[in-house]
């Protein structure tokens, strides 16, 4: 075949195509409109190498793969030919051989890759016999399940817990065809490092990784006449929900989540974004108090469960730097459970709270024995975005047809800088839209605060008001979190508070939300989480008067005793090398040493 | 309840391992080197030490554990007083070192997926290749090299340090 | 010491020259057969006798003194432990702690040869005086090889009195880099551990990179089964690997160097270990390399059982304290290597040539060999040959020439030579091919054999006699690649596995024709497709065997019959009527009663129960069993 290649391009499949700093050539393919299947190749993460699918026929070079190639100008590259295709199937067929192919009961089933691949592909019979024996499920976490018989050992979740969350939870083990991911010593990812973030979850192709399903346990409540249900929305649920009934990233589907839930058999709804308020009320008083003191300084945020869980192992020095400050989900729940049954004339028991968050961790978080009273928890039930969608689809509730609801008052009213917590950057926003007026003693406008927005992994800003200067760090991933705190501790970085959540570009990015294949949705979501902050009325904690009210009626002084009680906690060091550990009894480590056989 | 020939953590908890961090300069890229002095010391990789080692260097204890199950010469389960190998390497092979292999399992109560006798004394492993082609087929029992073995010859052996474990 | 014993030996040799030598050979080889014990023997013998011995290397031998030395494999282990008296340029084979008394009262006292020891030719019986008529090394030529088996491993007065390190000295005080890697090119020299990538464009490479924290490493991980040259190298010659690692070093502008010993070999360590220590203390590694006031480090690390990590990038990754699991390249490990810094790895027989074309100059390294692949290879010889050991010659020499001038021709089952005994070499090892009778005058080098379906590899050589099972063979070398697949790529680590289940499914008797074609296509896919040289090579067995040995295939699918009867399940014994004699041995060495049949009267074999083990066919004496 005769060619003609010009300056800065490559030739695919015999069409010139314009070089322009691709990373690598498949992504100069895929911008070309070819869309190559791959599983291991995740823009974010390292280049890995080992599905094989997106293999090219480089002229001159013989068969490579694209996404370890430069896009370097003048390749002629083909990405059909008999061969090529050949291989991909071989490919394909070799991971189907092995795989537990009971696809209508995996919670993945119709957004597996995959299903999808071998869709793509053609794949209609499997030519290979498996040759591995079943491995039992790890169900020993509370916020994931692990499925070995479903790992296509891409190495996504590995490299994201390592690359991007700095810690490694899991990794490749053995070799050969009994190489397999898995958490430290083959044990449950419940009994590891893992800090419950999902985002492996996310990123798997497969169902091997997926969300710990509640929705049964919400369902019989539900269903339970003696049982009343409360549940609260996180921010970040009302911008991503949408996304699973095939509305556009971003949609505000606030009303028609209301309306789903009380069709449902919701009794409340509430909106976290209300205890988020009540969070900054706190923790801007808890930060203000330091910053005069000059004590436990920078003031990390405590709202993400998957950093408090990391800092307890990772950075259990700096513990006493955490704002003691429950998260929005907890503040909300012991506020519920501390009022609502006597309101109602229930027990405590028979309330039930329920919560729609865009995470997994906030599952563990629920379950954390500091959160519950008399053996009760102040959240019963966590659900992710993706459960309220299937748990919506299973009623055959039409979501957009339905009619718009409000949230139940009074813990269904918020500002909007409650619905900003969803965004990396957004505590910090809310905390200083306070804290400018406690501070200057008069109002700032809201539009002089918005210095802790942005899309990068780390920012900082610094906000001067009168003769105060406040240093603020915003960071997402904990990778960077690591980072970050180790420059703090080396004394290389003098800031007062530091922002810290686990997901990519905060809450809107939770593992719970349903699934993206690129950034573009987060976005729109962070996007969205500021037009609702927009058009609300209010936009600053201190003025949600039904907070105000909830002072009065319960919770005393803000920072005040009886605020400590139901609003506050404390942090142990997860370390067992720290002598006198609390979290001895509950540790992994620990745990672990006490299995060894006997000497 | 008393574990027999269970190769014994000390009593000062880990004085040895810090003693070979400390040796490696608590590098983690000093990691495969570490774990064979740790193996060399314990005979093994028992879960404890590799999660100290993990925290020590600062490294992922689940990387540590992937890298202890991706080199043959790590073993993550205690290994018997006597090691067998068994060469397995083509030259062996094609001189017939299966039925030795064969041999020495079924003298010993041992297969493929049991290694070691429930009485700790022998484990048996085959081995891709001792370099010692020549001698093919060969056997090592405890370091020492046997050459162009049969399956009576390495009953015999087994034999002996039977024999010689019954009188001690 | 007496000095009368001195008289008595000159005396007794009747005008033998002065200092004599033995050396035991000390290679892993002929340490299991007893050499250490030997080597004692020795000692305490001469003395015994009164004859002045020394054990240390010394420039000038006192006359009349014996020099007792042990030595790195000398290559021919089957014929272990071997004492070689020089200058007498005797050889004695198969040397027991009970010969040696002998030894030092006629030889060393008397000048006289044990005949008893001496290697006696195989169909001949002829006895060889020494290396230099005995046609496994007579028809060698030994480079790499050469000072293995003479010079004291452990001494580096004695590597240096033969002109060691005098190639570094002037690589480090003389040359410069770009001249180095210019005269490397001209030589022509190709990497000696399997792919045969010219060394001189690969130092090339890494000596432009930017920067100057730079790496080379020697790859001494020679995890190929059935191949031992880089070991026999490293116990017998070490300091002319430091040294070649030395020049690479300076070539590329490197000040830290590591030699990957694969943990297998103990002997190999402990000598590489001391040749870095000692290079160390005689200034020519350390703070200051020869006086140039640069520094030069080398740290010697053992793998811990990863075939796969002889590849570049797992190698590093094993170095960085990772799995060993390769990765995609580009970026090269000249460009971004060890720490990603351009790192150059090399083998231990490359950097071993790399001394010798400084020494004496590419054009007398290009006098040997071929065009494209010139100088000499060393291959393992191994299998079904009369002569098994260590073998070294120029490329271009033919298989014919290896297997049955050096390595004295095919065996039997019964070890003994058969002028049509011949079948097939496994060369390259696992990821090599089979290479069949056509190929017997093929001659040898990097692009032939890759045009022949297999490979160099790393040397190793398995000759095999027709009583060999070809599939089996295949199965054989699949089973040990998937086992050391590291589990990374898709297509070897499920590829491999699922290659094995079906050459079971052939020599289990499951396969049909969809089968072998099955097995072709994803041997294809495998080799297109994997990650890493590994996985690319791994089918080449399967392949190469398909191609030359296709009706052995066809005979286990589609006839369930293997034709060496070395597949069991295949296996369909009777009794031939014609000889059994009715003696009842397989009667009463059947282990289930499958033989029936009374004394006097042929037995016959009962298929329903018989399990195949083929007792009763060791058993009969007769050879009246047969189809097991």
């Amino acid at each position: 075949m005769k060619t003609t290649v010009t300056a800065n391009t490559i030739q695919i499949d015999g069409r010139a195509v314009p070089v322009n700093g691709e990373r690598n050539l498949l992504e100069l393919i895929r911008k070309s409109g070819i869309e190559l299947p791959t599983f291991c190749y995740h823009s974010d993460l390292s280049v890995y190498g080992a599905c094989r699918l997106c293999l090219v026929d480089i002229q001159g070079r013989g068969i490579q793969g694209a996404c370890s190639t430069p896009a370097e100008a003048g390749l002629v590259v083909r990405t059909q030919t008999e061969e090529l295709r050949d291989i991909r199937r071989i490919a394909v067929e070799l991971l189907l051989a092995n795989h537990d192919q009971q696809c209508p009961t995996c919670p993945k089933s119709a957004s597996c890759r995959l299903q999808g691949i071998a869709r793509q592909l053609g794949i209609r019979h499997v030519r290979f016999r498996p040759v591995h024996a079943p491995e039992p499920l790890d169900e020993s976490s509370v916020s994931l399940v692990r499925d070995p018989n479903k790992c296509v050992l891409c190495g996504d979740c590995v490299r994201f817990c390592g690359e991007i969350q700095g810690i490694g939870a899991i990794d490749f083990a053995y070799r050969g065809h009994e190489a397999a991911v898995l958490p430290a010593f083959g044990k449950g990812l419940g009994e590891g490092e893992c800090v419950n973030c999902g985002q492996c979850a996310a990123l798997c192709p497969t169902g091997a990784l997926s969300p710990r399903p509640e929705t049964n346990d919400v369902w019989r409540a539900l269903h339970d006449a003696t049982k009343t249900v409360v549940v609260q929305v996180a921010p970040a649920v009302r911008v991503a929900l949408g996304e699973a009934f095939g509305m556009m990233p971003g949609t505000d589907t606030s009303g028609r989540l209301v309306a789903a839930l009380k069709r449902l058999g919701a009794a409340r709804v509430y909106d976290t974004a209300f205890s988020a308020d009540l969070t900054v009320l706190e923790e801007t008083h808890e930060f203000l108090e330091r910053k005069a003191s000059g004590e436990r300084l920078p003031l990390f945020t405590s709202c993400c469960p998957a950093w408090v869980k990391f800092a307890e192992q990772f950075a259990p020095d700096l513990l006493p730097n955490l704002s003691t400050c429950k998260s929005p989900q907890q503040m909300l729940g012991a506020l519920c459970k501390d009022t609502l049954p006597a309101e109602l004339g229930l027990a405590r028991e028979q309330v039930v709270m329920v919560s729609v968050m865009p995470c997994t961790a906030k599952k563990f978080e629920a379950k954390r024995p500091e959160f519950k009273v008399g053996g009760n928890p102040d959240v019963d039930h966590v659900i992710t975005t993706q459960e309220l969608a299937h748990m919506i689809e299973e009623a055959g509730l039409q979501f957009d047809e339905l009619e718009p609801e409000s949230f139940d008052l009074p813990m269904g009213f918020k500002t909007g800088a409650g619905v900003i917590f969803g965004n990396s950057g957004g505590v910090s926003e809310a905390v200083l839209r306070h804290a400018s007026e406690v501070v200057a003693g008069h109002p700032v406008p809201v539009s002089e605060l918005c210095m802790t927005r942005g899309e990068e992994g780390m920012r900082f800003a610094s906000v001067e008001i009168g003769d105060v200067v406040l240093k603020l760090a915003v960071v997402y991933g904990l990778r960077q979190a690591r980072t970050l705190v180790n420059r703090i501790r080396n004394g290389e970085l003098a800031v007062d508070l530091v922002e810290v959540m686990a997901c990519p570009g905060g809450c809107v990015g939770g593992a719970g939300q349903p699934v993206t294949a690129d950034g573009q949705a987060r976005r729109q979501r962070t996007r969205s989480l500021y037009e609702v902050d927009k058009r609300l009325d209010l936009h600053k904690s201190q003025d949600n008067h039904y907070v105000r009210e909830s002072y009065r009626r319960h919770l005393g002084d803000i920072g005040g005793p009886r605020a400590h009680q139901v609003l506050h906690t404390h942090y142990a060091s997860r370390r067992c090398a720290s002598e006198g550990c609390a979290a001895h009894a509950t540790c992994p480590q620990v745990a672990l040493r006490s299995e060894e056989p006997a000497i | 309840m008393i574990a027999p020939a269970e190769p014994s953590v000390e009593a000062e908890p880990m004085l040895k391992v810090r003693e070979i961090l400390d040796r490696h300069d608590h590098r983690a890229s000093r990691l495969v080197p570490i774990l064979q002095a740790v193996q060399e010391s314990y005979r093994y990789l028992p879960a404890e030490v590799l999660t100290y080692v993990a925290q020590e260097l600062d490294v992922p204890a689940a990387r540590v554990f992937g890298v202890a199950t991706f080199y043959a010469h790590f073993a993550i389960v205690p290994k018997g007083k006597h090691v067998i190998r068994l060469c397995d390497g083509t030259a062996c092979h094609v001189k017939a070192s299966m039925p030795i292999l064969d041999a020495i399992r079924s003298r010993l109560g041992l297969s493929e997926q049991q290694a070691t006798t429930p009485d700790m004394l022998f484990t048996v492993e085959t081995v891709a290749c001792l370099g010692a082609c020549g001698l093919a087929p060969v056997v090592v029992v405890d370091e020492a090299v046997h050459g162009q073995m049969t399956p009576e010859g390495a009953v015999e052996l087994v034999e002996r340090l039977m024999a010689q474990e019954a009188s001690t | 010491m007496s000095t009368a014993g001195d008289d008595g030996a000159a005396d007794g040799a009747g005008g033998m020259p002065a200092g004599r030598r033995v050396v035991v050979c000390a290679g892993t080889g002929c340490v299991a057969g007893g050499a250490t014990a030997v080597y004692a023997e020795f000692l305490a013998a001469i003395r015994a006798a009164g004859l002045p011995v020394v054990t240390e290397f010394r420039a000038e031998q006192e006359p009349g003194h014996t020099r007792l030395s042990k030595s790195g494999c000398q290559g021919f282990c089957q014929m272990g432990p071997l004492v070689t008296i020089l200058p007498d340029g005797l050889l004695y084979t198969r040397v027991q702690v009970a010969d040696v008394a002998e030894i030092v009262s006629r030889t060393l006292a008397q000048g006289e040869s044990v005949e008893r020891l001496l290697y006696a030719e195989p169909g001949t019986r002829r006895r060889c005086h020494g290396a230099g008529d005995i046609p496994f090394y007579q028809l060698q030529q030994r480079h790499v090889l050469s000072a293995c088996g003479t010079i004291d491993p452990e001494s580096i007065q004695e590597y240096v009195h033969h002109g060691g390190y005098e190639a570094a000295r002037k690589a480090h005080r003389e040359l410069a880099p770009d001249a180095i890697c210019k005269e490397i090119l001209r030589s022509g020299l190709r990497g000696r551990g399997g792919g045969g990538f010219p060394t001189g464009r690969k130092w090339e490479a890494a000596r432009v990179q930017p920067g100057d924290v730079k790496y080379v490493i020697c790859n001494a991980d020679e995890g190929d089964p059935g191949a031992f040259m880089n070991r026999s190298v490293m116990e017998g010659n070490p300091h002319s690997i430091l040294e070649g690692l030395m020049i690479a070093a300076r070539a590329i502008g490197a000040r830290e160097t590591l030699i990957y010993v694969r943990a297998e070999y103990p002997l190999a360590v402990q000598r590489m270990r001391r040749a870095v220590a000692d290079a160390e203390a005689m200034g020519f590694l350390g703070a200051d390399v020869f006086g140039t006031g640069q520094s030069l480090r080398c740290d010697v690390m053992e793998g811990a059982g990863a075939f796969v990590c002889g590849e570049e990038t797992a190698m590093i990754a094993s170095i960085e304290g990772q799995r060993g699991m390769p990765r995609p390249k580009p970026p090269f490990p000249a460009q971004s290597g060890l720490w990603g810094k351009p790192t150059v790895i090399n083998n231990v027989e490359t950097l071993a040539h790399v001394v010798r074309i400084l020494r004496e100059g590419a054009d007398v390294f290009r006098a040997l060999g071929t065009a494209a692949s010139p100088g000499t290879k060393t291959f393992a010889l191994t299998g079904h040959v009369a002569n098994t050991g260590l073998v070294e010659v120029p490329f271009g020499a033919t298989l014919r020439q290896i297997v049955m001038d050096i390595g004295g021709g095919i065996t039997d089952r019964r070890g003994r030579v058969r002028a049509d005994g011949f079948k097939a070499v496994q060369i390259g090892g696992p990821s090599g091919g089979c290479l069949t009778r056509e190929h017997l005058d093929l001659p040898l080098d990097y692009d032939s054999l890759r045009g022949a379906g297999a490979m160099v590899g790393s040397g190793g050589l398995v000759a095999m006699n027709t009583q060999t099972c070809m599939v089996s063979i295949a199965r054989f070398f699949m089973d040990f690649t998937q086992r050391e697949s590291c589990g990374k790529c898709v297509l070897c680590r499920e590829g491999t596995r699922q290659m094995l289940a079906l050459l079971d499914d052939i020599i289990e008797g499951r396969a049909t024709g969809e089968t072998l074609e099955l097995l072709e296509r994803l041997g294809h896919a495998v080799q297109k497709g994997s990650l890493c040289g590994l996985g690319k090579t791994a089918p080449n067995p399967v392949l190469s065997t398909l191609k030359h040995f296709r009706a052995e295939y066809d005979a286990h699918v589609f006839h369930k019959h293997c034709p060496t009867g070395q597949c069991k399940a295949l296996a369909k014994p009777s009794i031939d009527p014609a000889l059994c004699k009715g003696c009842t041995a397989c009667v009463k060495a059947c282990p289930v009663g499958a033989i029936v049949g009374a004394r006097k009267q042929t037995h016959s074999i009962n298929p329903e129960l018989c399990i195949k083990c083929g007792a009763c066919g060791t058993a009969c004496k007769l050879g009246a069993v047969v189809g097991i």
